[in-house]
């Protein structure tokens, strides 16, 4: 897979780190609105097909580019600096927000019957609702723990 | 009496193997279905074999846009382990090691599941606590585990290197002697022929094209070969996840999917019969009952449905096995090949009802599918027949992303490339 820096040209993707999907919009810094801090972190929309991607040229000039490479064929369409790419992404589907709340409120129900079974009820709330979240957990081990086999 | 015995290879034997029936029939899809589930792979299989048997759900259409395992299942290294650290990762996978161990006799099937052994390799003082404290949430959830000495490593594994002037001088190990590995192909077989007996329409060369629709309610699916509807619609497609949900009107999952590359070398003599990992970096091996090397590593990082991957990992997975072994250094390497995984944000999967009513949701797996085949399908037909999760799988919901309670072992966060 060759990837076509702006300044040192058709270089091997081996020169090169992923730096992740280039479909995700940061929200506003200062936003509380949970949904889309919550879609930013964790939806994807995992193109088959023609995919926005960032990618940093670690072991060349070190520029961070905007890359547009098929994940279907590996192709890379285009590579452009990261500070040209386009700022609007186009509209996605996720899930409708009342089917969301129908999950939510099965989860519940999943939780209450664990925790009177005395049996995986540690991660699983209490109470869930709109007014009250539970902040994420934080992660129980930050170490990178050593290869486990697949 | 069970269909294969040495009552039936004698009276096969005798009379010219003329008594054997396919292990599974060729159907043409049927208008309806009680269940559907898209992706005839070993979880696809498996839930339609748990369906049938421990649910009295026969009525069940398994379609599979290739020919029967030519996904996942048939492109694994075929390790099976529980040597989690998560309590909701090491009670469910260790409820698969279980099943695995009475697999063959439960499908009348020899998967050839050989405990011999995983061993993490500990290069840190640091990496040996964290396995101790590893191998103790194991054993406090009925998983076993052990820590091992470098001399008792030497022993098991005489081709490994643990003198001090290794680049990675190995410290100690942890491991899980119940752990394993199984004849992948011969799991999605068995349980193809253990759904097809109870009555289960397994479609090959079916693809899903789209999804019927009444209201929010998905109520059939149309595939390449015709309309076919179903009261519930199970998806279990791994890699291709992503693009199913897209059918069904859903852009944004909490899922990447990635390639992951792995090698066989050509057949030399017993020389590993244990499966083992590097802990100063990734990478595994075990030796297959053909006498070749089973390896592989890392993903390589970025999103693909390629089935297919870059030379750098090659060279970093084959750099990574002369660490280890040094005296591998003549063997080559027979064949590579990449499968497509669903890397989940947090590194654990989803077995769960929705997202959308009248669809139930099976992915996630990253790329440790494989181990989890009896319990993923015995946790998804649970959830499919009774609409509501078996308590193994309760806490790995679609949207405990959104409320917080991620389930990740590795502590990496929403990258899935590091997962």
């Amino acid at each position: 897979m060759l990837i076509a820096c702006p300044y040192c040209g058709p270089r091997d993707v081996a020169e090169f780190t992923y730096q992740g999907d280039g479909n995700r919009t940061r929200p506003d810094p200062a936003s509380t609105d949970l949904g889309a801090w919550n879609e930013y972190i964790f939806d994807r929309v995992n193109v088959a097909g023609d995919h926005n991607e960032i990618w940093q040229h670690s072991g060349g000039c070190r520029s961070h580019l905007f890359v547009v490479r098929n994940t279907l064929t590996h192709k890379v369409a285009s590579a452009r600096l990261i500070r040209q790419a386009p700022r609007s992404v186009p509209p996605t589907r996720s899930i409708p927000e009342t089917v969301q709340t129908a999950l939510a409120e099965q989860a519940l129900t999943a939780a209450h019957r664990q925790s009177k079974a005395k049996s995986v009820s540690r991660n699983l709330p209490k109470t869930v609702s709109k007014s009250a979240k539970a902040p994420p957990r934080a992660a129980a081990n930050p170490t990178r723990k050593p290869g486990g086999a697949k | 009496m069970p269909e294969y015995s040495i009552f039936s290879l004698l009276r096969n034997a005798l009379n010219g193997n003329r008594d054997w029936k396919p292990a599974w029939r060729k159907p043409d899809p049927k208008p309806r279905y009680d269940v559907i589930i898209i992706g005839g792979g070993g979880h696809g299989l498996s839930t339609a074999y748990y369906l049938a048997k421990e649910h009295g759900i026969t009525n069940v259409a398994v379609l599979e846009k290739g020919y029967l395992g030519s996904g996942n299942v048939g492109r694994n290294t075929t390790a099976v382990r529980s040597n989690y650290l998560m309590p909701e990762s090491i009670r469910f996978y260790e409820h698969s090691v279980k099943m695995w161990e009475n697999l063959s006799h439960e499908l009348n099937y020899n998967v050839m599941f050989s405990q011999r052994g995983v061993l993490n390799l500990g290069h840190t003082p640091a990496q040996l606590d964290e396995f101790a404290r590893r191998g103790n949430a194991m054993r406090h959830l009925d998983a076993d585990a052990v820590l091992m000495t470098p001399a008792e490593i030497k022993k098991l594994m005489p081709g490994v290197d643990i003198s001090r002037s290794a680049r990675f001088p190995i410290l100690g190990g942890l491991m899980q002697w119940r752990a394993g590995t199984a004849r992948h192909d011969a799991v999605a077989w068995g349980y193809a022929r253990g759904a097809d007996r109870r009555g289960v329409d397994i479609l090959e060369n079916c693809e899903v094209t789209g999804f019927i629709r009444d209201g929010s309610r998905v109520v059939g699916v149309t595939t390449s070969r015709g309309e076919i509807r179903a009261a519930k619609v199970a998806v279990a497609v791994a890699g291709s996840t992503g693009r199913v949900m897209r059918l069904a009107g859903i852009d944004k999952m909490p899922i990447e999917s990635h390639v992951l590359q792995a090698f066989v070398s050509e057949s030399i003599k017993p020389f590993l019969d244990t499966v083992v990992t590097f802990g100063m970096g990734h990478f595994y091996m075990s030796q297959s009952d053909k006498g070749g090397l089973v390896y592989g590593g890392d993903i390589d990082g970025y999103n693909s449905y390629a089935q297919r991957g870059s030379l750098q990992i090659v060279e970093d997975v084959q750099s990574e096995m002369l660490a280890l072994f040094p005296s591998l250094a003549p063997v080559r390497v027979l064949r590579s090949w990449g499968g497509v995984c669903d890397m989940s944000m947090d590194g654990s999967p989803i077995i769960t009802t929705g997202p959308l009513p009248g669809m139930y949701l099976n992915c996630g797996w990253c790329y440790g599918g494989f181990k989890a085949t009896p319990a993923s399908g015995f946790a998804f037909a649970h959830t499919i027949a009774q609409d509501r999760p078996h308590e193994i799988n309760a806490p790995f919901t679609l949207d405990r992303f959104h409320r917080g309670h991620v389930i990740d072992d590795k502590g990496q966060g929403a990258t899935p490339r590091l997962h």
